[in-house]
């Protein structure tokens, strides 16, 4: 049995959460550049430039990249030879309020969905944990921003809807988006699984790096093939028309029942920000 | 290529602009957002007075983050201005004349736009810390329960953005588009 301080814990998400609202991953620059190069709207490039510009901007005065901070997502892998020496989600909130605070970063959060009030400090955070073999534990964090989140959806397909189904749906998503979730986007699916596993498919598949490659082979093929349908319906940066509305997409897969073929699309702004960390 | 226009705008600069202008403003806007609008137009229909001066004016579609020390504000990106549309008439009836944000927005919208001769532009979505850049001065006008989403007033100095629905009906969104449908 390995100890943990929860302590510990609070600390580094304070420092994740406030590295990743101000740092955008090196690759996500990248595939930036990358886009603005093939992009052909001349308006379409400004854009891009402007959002290179502005990440490295953020990056040298240490800024939020976006002022939307999001909601704090946190996933947790944690070992089944860990012991923690106190709440761990306590610990986790904790490390959310300082670092919203702390970090000059956007309070995003009503404590209730209906009556609206501010709880000033970005708690509660979205906490998901999953239980592993070993005696460590895995820490990704993501601030999710509102404006593409509003454009995410699931929907339970039925088997027949098959690849050609899943295609139709999310190109339609993207298409009905437009510019409100600040494109160029990327796209998370969760396929299969149920109504909540899809979502939570979806959204860790945003977490992986945008330029990896599938190791799915039915699913890489997916990718790909979407990520091209995407670029050419013609919404481009900020929805002002090109051909770069799409820097990747991601997709997780689970098994799932036999008269359903659930999809989950998780749309993620430009400003992809996430980080990772192991204790 | 960039017009650089001074805030508030005349009639005819407002008539002049065309979707697809890139432009930089310098001078005043008024910050708000979904909650703010809500509370503008409760106002209005108790027959009261908005917080501040709209007729001629701009408000801006921004939560800021909040300002770190040695500066005015935070980062201030546009957010998703549709979820403004069911406000927009109220605000335009008492003469708010630009409207800064970013997104799509419905036909109903765009259409009080040519009524009210009245335009929509955009700021680049997520270039939050340099549009932060181009806020000179920053002032709490009201709804400082709001957090992020009180009413600020903003001097603003060559803040880019684009037209993006003007006053003829033009939209950007549709004919840039449609030129890159493939």
């Amino acid at each position: 049995m390995r100890e943990v301080r929860v302590s510990e814990i609070t600390d580094k998400i304070e420092e994740m959460f406030i590295d990743a609202c101000r740092n955008i991953p090196c690759n996500i620059l990248a595939s930036l550049k990358e886009a603005k190069e093939k992009e052909e709207s001349p308006l379409g490039k400004e854009v891009i430039e402007r959002i290179i510009q502005n990440d490295e901007l953020a990056r040298d005065k240490q800024l939020p990249i976006c002022q939307d901070t999001g909601v704090a997502v946190v996933f947790l892998e944690v070992g089944y030879d860990v012991h923690f020496d106190g709440d761990i989600y306590e610990a986790v909130n904790e490390g959310v309020r300082r670092a919203y605070i702390n970090g000059y970063l956007r309070k995003s959060v009503v404590k209730h969905p209906l009556d609206r009030v501010n709880t000033k400090d970005n708690t509660p955070a979205i906490v998901h944990v999953k239980l592993v073999k070993g005696d460590k534990v895995k820490i990704d964090v993501a601030p999710k921003g509102g404006g593409s989140e509003n454009m995410s959806l699931v929907k339970i397909l039925i088997p027949a809807d098959g690849v050609e189904g899943i295609k139709k749906l999310v190109l339609d998503t993207v298409f009905k988006g437009g510019g409100k979730p600040c494109p160029p986007i990327i796209v998370g699916l969760g396929i299969g699984g149920n109504l909540e596993q899809s979502a939570l498919l979806a959204k860790k598949a945003l977490l992986r790096e945008v330029d990896d490659v599938n190791e799915d082979p039915i699913l890489a093929k997916l990718e790909s093939e979407l990520k091209e349908e995407i670029n050419a319906l013609g919404v481009g940066p900020m929805g002002f028309g090109g051909t770069q509305t799409c820097l990747a997409v991601k997709a997780l897969a689970y098994p799932c029942h036999i008269a359903s073929l659930p999809l989950a699309i998780n749309i993620q702004c430009h400003a992809a920000r996430h980080k990772s960390y192991i204790f | 290529m960039i017009k650089k226009l001074h805030l508030p705008l005349s009639e005819k600069e407002i008539l002049d602009l065309r979707a697809g202008d890139q432009v930089e403003l310098s001078g005043v806007v008024y910050t708000a957002r979904d909650a703010a609008h809500k509370r503008f137009v409760e106002l209005l229909e108790q027959g009261k007075e908005l917080p501040m001066d709209i007729k001629g004016g701009a408000i801006y579609y921004v939560g800021p983050t909040p300002a770190s020390p040695g500066r005015v504000i935070g980062s201030a990106g546009p957010t998703s201005s549709y979820r403004m549309d069911p406000y927009s008439e109220a605000m335009m009836k008492e003469g708010l004349k630009v409207m800064i944000g970013k997104g799509p927005r419905s036909k109903e919208y765009k259409d009080m736009l040519v009524k009210y001769k009245a335009v929509y532009l955009s700021a680049i979505g997520g270039a939050a810390a340099s549009i932060g850049d181009s806020i000179k001065k920053c002032e709490l006008i009201c709804y400082e329960d709001l957090g992020a989403e009180a009413v600020r007033r903003l001097e603003v100095e060559n803040f880019f953005a684009i037209v993006t629905y003007d006053t003829k009906g033009n939209d950007l969104f549709e004919d840039g588009i449609k030129q890159y449908k493939k």
